[in-house]
């Protein structure tokens, strides 16, 4: 009888260990991400905001960072997201959940294996290109009939909100999917029609997925950035409400775009104008993650209604 | 008896309206599925008849030049691959071992739920936030320089990590668990079945999300700004430090030439580039995954 060898375990044990310690380190780096990020941003926020007060950048209209007078109101900025937020929406809310309801309940097995590849095209153009769009394509083809500036927020609008409908349109069908087709079939039975099922039985039931969907693809355009900076122009000003279609018709300056400009600009050292960089980014990055929190949120929710 | 009539004709009513607006709705839906589709494929086609005469050899072995009819997109082309092949040196090994780590070892606790959760939201911050993060960190605490190579490098890696990592999840989830029982039954410790059980069936898939992620970074302008790579390089990178642009950022910056002939002309060569070096990456991907679907 030979003795069982275990001299090899120990070994065996350590590496095993070794392995899983090291696997776990680079899991816990995407929790050291998210610090770093809010580190980066905060502490150049705060020797921003030592030398302009929040007050001011929180509450003031008017956004001029590098001439004199300077002046770092933040709401112009805010203003222009929300310009091209709400253009963007009008583009790809309807489009993508009208896209979602044709997969999910009308298309063929077949067209869906080509229709939802090319859709997902759509997002993966990189976002430079669209811009490039946006400035030679789009904004002269709609100067024949509209009053265009150059840079204006509606070609950039256009372009963000073709990009975002596939992000629309493949978590709503994911939604509608997930609803029980005896829902369908009930409804099926009491004499509807596909329409009347789609719009009254499948959308309602799917509801919270596609308002989730709605939230990612709106806080994905808010975060857009070269197509903004490329096609919107760099012209902060605060949202007329009065003059809707002068705001989608003239320049404006989301938030990104500013941001951008800073960037390219010879603007370095400790001076407000830089550390101003980073306190819009900070702004970017709540404005954003606080929305991708109440998407998690809401989806999360109608995961539990059909298990 | 006038009630019954009453009945069929609002019984009738009902079928005819609806058949049609059922009709109406479903080419509606249609419509609405191929626009941004036909949208994007007329500005595609537009740019491509734009670019010809103007993408040639010339244009691809040439540095940038103020002339449009000499100017040449060489350095940003080798930047955005030397750019690349780091990421990927970088997110791959770094990408599986948090995907092996939540699939394999972690348990349904607190700390991996938070970690899941952090990954979904890391995934959805703005590109150019990273670029913040890539200018406060890379550059302003580890000093690596400005717009350079490494500095480019970990800046996207960092942006593209959650995206490697939630699919190489998934690749590991679908591998399955009955060949892990087998491989513990015959006695092979934990780190024994991930790698010779888990890892290679896994393998195509976490490839593919890999590749398909290398081709959403080659594509980010915004962070590289941030960064302040410079838009314009004229010789190719020589060293890790050296500084470099990348194929979007030299087309950023022809885009904002009033000329026409760089509208119209140099920049829908340079775009039609780097669509192509996309199209080459994704098919890669794809080829990836249809000889792997072949195969089981």
């Amino acid at each position: 009888m030979s003795q069982p060898d275990f001299s090899h375990d120990g070994i065996r044990t350590a590496r095993g260990t070794a392995f899983r310690y090291l696997f776990m380190l680079c899991a816990l780096l995407s929790i050291l991400t998210t610090a770093a990020i809010v580190l980066t941003l905060l502490i150049d926020a705060v020797d921003f905001f030592a030398q302009v007060s929040l007050v001011e950048f929180l509450t003031g209209t008017t956004w001029n960072p590098t001439h004199e007078p300077v002046s770092f109101g933040v709401l112009p900025l805010i203003s222009g997201t929300l310009v091209i937020t709400v253009g963007s929406a009008m583009v790809a809310l309807p489009i993508g959940l009208l896209t979602a309801i044709y997969l999910s309940e009308y298309a063929s097995e077949r067209r869906r294996a080509y229709l939802k590849p090319a859709l997902e095209v759509l997002a993966g153009v990189p976002t430079v290109v669209y811009g490039y769009f946006a400035l030679v394509y789009v904004t002269p083809a709609l100067d024949t009939f509209l009053p265009l500036s150059t840079f204006n927020a509606l070609s950039a609008s256009i372009m963000v909100g073709i990009m975002i409908i596939p992000m629309v349109s493949s978590l709503s069908e994911d939604a509608m999917s997930a609803v029980p087709d005896s829902l369908r079939q009930a409804s099926y039975g009491l004499g509807a029609t596909k329409y009347t099922v789609s719009t009254s039985v499948v959308v309602p039931a799917a509801l919270s997925g596609i308002f989730s969907s709605f939230i990612l693809a709106l806080s994905r355009a808010i975060g857009e950035t070269m197509i903004v900076a490329i096609a919107a122009g760099q012209t902060p000003r605060m949202v007329d409400l009065t003059d809707p279609a002068g705001m989608f018709l003239n320049s404006i300056q989301p938030m990104t775009s500013a941001m951008v400009q800073i960037g390219t600009g010879d603007i370095v050292g400790q001076g407000p104008a830089y550390k101003s960089l980073f306190a819009v980014g900070l702004t970017l990055f709540v404005i954003t993650f606080v929305m991708n929190l109440i998407s998690e949120f809401v989806a999360s929710r109608y995961r539990e209604v059909y298990r | 008896m006038a009630a019954e009539t009453q009945d069929k004709s609002a019984d009738a009513g009902f079928g005819q309206v609806s058949r049609t607006k059922d009709v109406a709705f479903r080419l509606l839906a249609l419509a609405a599925t191929l626009i941004g589709i036909v949208a994007l494929a007329a500005l595609l086609l537009n740019v491509a008849v734009d670019a010809v005469g103007w993408l040639d050899w010339g244009f691809l072995t040439s540095p940038p030049h103020p002339n449009p009819y000499e100017a040449g997109f060489l350095p940003a082309l080798v930047g955005s691959i030397a750019i690349m092949l780091l990421i990927a040196l970088v997110t791959f090994p770094l990408g599986v071992g948090a995907a092996i780590y939540l699939e394999e070892y972690a348990s349904d606790g607190y700390l991996t739920r938070f970690i899941q959760l952090n990954i979904a939201n890391l995934a959805g911050v703005p590109s150019v936030v990273y670029g913040l993060l890539g200018l406060g960190l890379f550059i302003g605490l580890f000093n690596i320089g400005y717009g350079s190579v490494l500095a480019a490098a970990f800046t996207v890696s960092l942006l593209i990590l959650p995206i490697v990592i939630i699919s190489a999840q998934e690749a590991i989830r679908s591998v399955p668990d009955s060949q892990r029982q087998a491989s513990y039954g015959m006695g092979a410790t934990k780190w024994q079945t991930i790698r010779n059980v888990v890892l290679p069936r896994a393998m195509p898939g976490i490839m593919t999300g890999t590749i398909l992620a290398l081709g959403r970074a080659i594509g980010e302008t915004a962070p590289l700004i941030m960064i302040a790579a410079p838009t314009t390089v004229f010789g190719i990178p020589n060293g890790p430090l050296s500084k470099v642009s990348a194929m979007p950022m030299q087309i950023y910056n022809w885009a904002s030439y009033p000329q026409t002939e760089f509208q119209y002309g140099v920049v829908a060569a340079g775009v039609v580039t780097l669509l192509v070096v996309l199209l080459t990456i994704n098919s890669i991907a794809i080829i990836i995954r249809n000889r792997y679907q072949q195969r089981t």
